[in-house]
């Protein structure tokens, strides 16, 4: 466009004008959007200072070193009022870590069940995992969160009244009780023994998978392995005598005393994100198995593979490169809709922080903080989906 | 590019429901738009801020609202009313959203200092106190170790609470909510054992209860809590027509003013009275505040003075029939004293 | 060497029966529920316990149900206080009748509700025809979707015009709520979306750093924590002293995290298009908006009418977050009906929860039905 001639005649000149020139087009757009935005952050930042001066206020980090005041019901590390608000916070993105772990993995679980019974042959099985998914995918998160809360979890009987199982565990409309081990002296050889018994496990994969590339001589690495991990913990648990008590909840005057709880803020929360994220997950199980050509189970057939082997060797693999990256949106996912503890008194991040903010009145430094701790675990998360996704990449020959 | 824009449609659809206002002085503000805009408490808190099934809003706090509107405007109806959550409460303050906040708000130092509001008139004196269901049969908070309690999140009464079981020793495990109605889901559905806030708000409360008299109030009052009108710092001209609002209030009932007798009253021959009714000649203390001569004649005529507002709203003549304890007037045993009107 | 065999087979043998001939109920029972020992076992349980499931929920929802009444004893026990045995277990059904009102439009003036139902009417004959892909004029009936119909609701719900009198946004609430929010933010997003996805495309590096910022920001973080900047930090960050409704606030921060999503939903659309088309529109001259407007765009948005709509579903599933803000919609309005001392009774939540989610689902469900069904209509011919 820039050597573009026009040959109407208006003075000798060429009647295409710098206004035209693409690169300088361009560059004045960009300097447009540059002021605009600057313009636009000048404009909030003045404004809030304004605001904040007329309210007397500063603005700035510091206020997080000063005694937090209220306590957390739900506290994974030490806490007390005592401790800063950086604590607080701490103990509220503990407490988002866990429930999103948890989720993560029991939603994980139903997914898969679901979406591979929705393929199966099974026509009762298929249609119960298709009512499933098109019923949780269909409401609202929060409303599965009140529905477990309010709807199911608060019909549970009254403290005094809990329904007492098995080995002192109680359950009531506060939660369940649980007997709290205690631990004796010596009790972190287990994990120890636990730590050596997956390490031998490896080594004694690794060897395996050498001899059978040798001899072709497959050895049980499976069996193995789990004597192993679970052998060597055990033993090692009878050999130092039972280092382990349990401390069971006895109903006081107003509570259940002694003991730990899983309160109905976290249980309900819990089943919620679980239920909820597993209907989407089951539609990218069967999308990823779908995807898998059909050519594949047949070849691995005719090769004479058994069906499991065919199933754990051929179309898994396979399967997982496409089921991947969305399960990991749906991870964030589930991760950011924890958020919506706040709707149930769960001390997640945003609750702690709604709670400093309110005591604090540091609303923009705690909307700070939120975006931030949100973006840096997506950030993260997609880094490593790259990462992920370059090494899964079909390598074409 | 497409962030101009962005911004400039959201700018565009803004422009319609926003209004601007000149920051010269919260009274200028005020009197240039025609009414005041006061924040009041959007949990239907009987007594002190609710809202009929018609609209009318009532309670101390709003005759509050209303007593600044008729001082300022001579009409008491001049009010608009944002509802407002306790974490609503101090930003909807900060950013001007709101003229005055009136919605059962502690007067403390952070507030008053850190966070940049001025409190003075103080006009309801409450506490912290606990509200248990009868069947657990306690008596005193001191019996409480070990006992789940509810409580609003981000409130003074959150700290206070941690407090006082921390210096009394004793155990308890916090069930906290974003939203009063939310606390009173929980403590209905016995997810726990106790519930506290300002001793106010657990009659109110106790009254919408499915059965109130299943449950007591305890008589332990854990803190001192000073409700009352905040409004931003430095703008002392009107903070200062928002205090006197409620001084008026109170010293009309010190001297026996009340909505039904006051125009009687305009006849009277003590100079105290005349003055505060702006009957003096040559008076100029309506002008000096920056309001009407007839500020004080107003609030009374169209609020009613202190006790008759307390009376209608939360003492004897409501269904929640709290006495008026440390609310009567200094003269009876309380501290409710309005500063001389001179 | 043939009489060394063994075995010889001199005559034909019958031909097997095709495969799956059986069209009878027991041989469709006998491939679908029972071909094998496991599946039996499975089939047989599962039916067991979808008989239980069912029994138990036709019971709470309908048998046991209570349907008329005037306060909580009509669904209260004996030992509540009400009459009914104590082992009863059922919907409430009464107080969902009482709250209806409610439930759909909020606390909007009683004597006023022809206002909201005059909006839905009119909702609803603007969208049918837009849905149905038969009826001609798209353009026209987008339009008066889109931009006439916002308008004129907005005049009729909040009066102060036209002799109406005039209704605060603090007055609305219900499904209306819902409803509104969810669709102006689809409004508002679209546009705002496909401005975000050019960008996101364009090859100018600061105007795409711009977008591409945006977007991933607004998707890393919670909606929660958009509607709290927007309800708590947007008073701060305008000239002290304005003063912005509530509704509006709300309305800021659902807009501004759909057109993030709708961005992305827009991008794959302009990807799929191939470069044939951008090309053709280069040679014949056209500019970079005529080629936008009059080639790109209206194939690309074609292509992702499915993915719009799926993101207006999760639009309209996510606005009931705006009930942690302190908005009425449809699930805060129901949330908030929990503590009504008149009907407070242990099956007053489950039943308000399930008629909420029903409602809820009733929407998404037909929304991702047709959704799929203008995937299949759209497909026809686009495959490449």
């Amino acid at each position: 466009m820039v050597t573009s001639t026009d040959v109407r005649d208006d003075g000798g000149r060429s009647a295409t004008s710098l206004l035209y020139n693409p690169v300088l087009r361009q560059i004045i757009y960009q300097v447009l959007t540059c002021a605009f935005i600057a313009w636009l952050i000048w404009y909030a930042a003045s404004n809030v200072a304004e605001n904040l001066a007329r309210a007397n206020m500063t603005a700035g980090f510091g206020f997080l070193t000063g005694r937090a005041g209220f306590d957390i019901a739900q506290s994974a590390i030490p806490y007390s009022s005592d401790s800063p608000f950086t604590r607080a916070l701490l103990v509220g993105f503990i407490n988002t870590i866990i429930i999103a772990v948890c989720g993560i993995i029991t939603a994980t679980i139903i997914g898969l069940l679901v979406g591979i019974g929705r393929l199966s042959s099974n026509w009762l099985i298929a249609k119960l995992c298709t009512v499933y998914v098109e019923v949780f995918r269909n409401i609202p998160p929060l409303l599965v969160i009140f529905f477990w809360y309010k709807g199911v979890l608060s019909l549970l009987p009254d403290v005094r009244q809990s329904l007492s199982l098995p080995l002192s565990v109680y359950v009531s409309n506060r939660g369940i009780f649980m007997p709290a081990p205690v631990f004796g002296e010596r009790f972190w050889l287990i994990p120890a023994a636990l730590v050596v018994g997956i390490i031998i496990s490896l080594i004694y994969r690794a060897m395996a998978r050498k001899k059978q590339m040798a001899t072709g001589k497959a050895s049980p690495i499976l069996l193995v392995s789990l004597a192993l991990i679970i052998g060597l913990p055990v033993l090692t648990f009878i050999a130092l005598g039972t280092p382990i008590t349990f401390d069971p909840p006895v109903l006081g005057k107003f509570n259940m005393r002694g003991g730990t709880v899983v309160g109905p803020e976290f249980l309900s929360l819990y089943m919620a994100l679980s239920f909820y994220t597993a209907a989407f997950i089951a539609e990218i199980v069967r999308a990823g198995i779908k995807g898998v050509s059909k050519g594949q189970s047949e070849a691995a057939a005719a090769l004479g593979i058994r069906p499991g082997l065919t199933t754990r060797l051929i179309i898994l693999p396979q399967a997982l490169r496409i089921i991947i990256p969305p399960l990991t949106s749906q991870y964030l996912n589930l991760t950011k809709n924890s958020s919506l503890a706040v709707a149930i008194g769960f001390a997640d991040l945003v609750a702690v922080g709604g709670t400093i903010l309110n005591q604090s009145g540091h609303s923009i430094e705690i909307i700070a903080i939120w975006m931030g701790v949100y973006v840096t675990i997506s950030l993260a998360t997609s880094l490593f989906m790259n990462w992920f996704n370059t090494k899964m990449a079909l390598v074409e020959r | 590019m497409s962030k101009k824009l962005l911004t400039a449609v959201i700018g565009t659809a803004l422009l319609g429901l926003t209004a601007h206002t000149a920051s010269a002085g919260t009274l200028e503000d005020v009197k240039a738009k025609g009414f005041l805009q006061c924040g009041v408490n959007g949990s239907n808190l009987a007594g002190f801020g609710a809202q009929d099934s018609s609209g009318k809003w009532t309670g101390l706090d709003v005759d509050l609202c209303r007593a600044v509107a008729a001082a300022v405007f001579g009409d008491a109806s001049k009010v608009k009313y944002t509802p407002l959550s306790a974490k609503d409460r101090f930003p909807a303050l900060q950013s001007g959203e709101i003229d005055m906040l009136a919605r059962n708000t502690t007067w403390t130092i952070n507030r008053d200092s850190a966070l940049g509001f001025d409190f003075r008139a103080v006009n309801y004196y409450d506490g912290q106190g606990f509200m248990v269901p009868k069947k657990l049969n306690v008596k005193s908070a001191l019996e409480l170790s070990g006992a789940a309690v509810c409580v609003q999140s981000g409130t003074t009464t959150e700290l206070n609470l941690a407090d006082y079981f921390k210096a009394n020793n004793l155990q308890y495990n916090p069930v906290v909510f974003e939203k009063q109605e939310e606390v009173d889901a929980a403590y209905q559905a016995g997810r726990c054992d106790v519930y506290t806030t300002d001793q106010s708000g657990l009659y109110s409360i106790r009254l919408s209860l499915a059965n109130p008299a299943d449950h007591v109030i305890l008589p332990e009052i854990i803190s001192k809590e000073p409700l009352g009108p905040a409004v931003r710092a430095n703008d002392s001209k009107w903070f200062d027509i928002v205090s006197w609002a409620h001084y008026a209030m109170v010293a009309g009932e010190e001297f026996g003013v009340t909505t039904a007798n006051v125009d009687e009253k305009l006849k009277t021959e003590n100079p105290d009275l005349k003055r505060f009714l702006g009957e003096e000649k040559d008076q100029h203390i309506g002008k000096d505040l920056g309001v009407d001569e007839k500020w004080a004649y107003n609030i009374i005529k169209q609020v009613g003075n202190y006790g008759e507002s307390f009376n209608r709203n939360v003492g004897e003549g409501s269904p929640l029939k709290i006495a008026r304890g440390l609310n009567g007037l200094w003269s009876k045993g309380g501290l409710q004293y309005a500063p001389p009107i001179r | 060497m043939t009489d060394n065999l063994a075995y010889l087979r001199e005559t034909f043998l019958q031909p097997a029966p095709p495969p799956g001939g059986d069209s009878t109920v027991l041989g469709w029972l006998k491939r679908n529920l029972f071909a094998s020992v496991k599946d039996s076992v499975i089939s047989i349980i599962a039916l067991l316990v979808v008989v239980w499931f069912l029994i138990n929920v036709v019971d709470f929802l309908f048998i046991e149900a209570v349907w008329t009444g005037t306060n909580r004893l009509a669904c209260a026990t004996v030992a509540q206080g009400g009459t009914l045995p104590d082992t009863w277990h059922g919907a409430c059904w009464a107080y969902v009748n009482a709250w209806f009102t409610q439930f759909m439009v909020g606390s909007y003036p009683r004597d006023q509700l022809w206002r909201p139902i005059t909006v839905a009417i009119l909702f609803v004959a603007t969208l049918t025809p837009l849905l149905i892909p038969k009826v001609p004029r798209k353009g026209l009936n987008a339009i008066l979707l889109l931009i006439v119909l916002p308008i004129v609701s907005a005049v009729l719900l909040l009066g102060g015009v036209f002799g109406l009198p005039f209704v605060e946004t603090s007055f609305w609430g219900g499904l209306m709520v819902t409803l509104i929010l969810s669709f102006i933010g689809i409004a508002v997003s679209l546009p705002i979306g496909i401005l975000l996805a050019l960008g996101r495309r364009s090859k100018m590096p600061i105007v795409k750093m711009a977008c591409v910022t945006f977007i991933e920001l607004v998707r890393g973080v919670p909606l929660i924590t958009v509607l709290f900047m927007a309800s708590v930090l947007l008073p701060l960050f305008l000239t002290p002293g304005t003063n912005i409704d509530k509704f509006v606030r709300a309305l800021v921060g659902v807009s501004i995290f759909a057109a993030a999503y709708m961005a992305e939903v827009i991008r794959g659309g302009l990807q799929a298009i191939p470069k044939g088309q951008y090309e053709g529109a280069d040679s014949l001259g056209l500019s970079y908006f005529q080629k936008m407007t009059f080639v790109i765009l209206p194939q690309a948005i074609k292509l992702v009418i499915p993915g719009i709509v799926n993101t207006f579903i999760g639009m309209f599933k996510d606005t009931s977050l705006v009930s942690i803000i302190n908005m009425y919609d449809l699930l805060g309005i129901v949330k908030a009906s929990f503590g009504d001392a008149t009907w407070l009774t242990p099956v007053t939540p489950l039943t308000g929860l399930i008629f909420a989610g029903f409602i809820f689902w009733l929407f998404c469900f037909g929304m991702s039905r047709y959704s799929a069904f203008m995937e299949r209509h759209l497909d026809t011919g686009h495959k490449r």
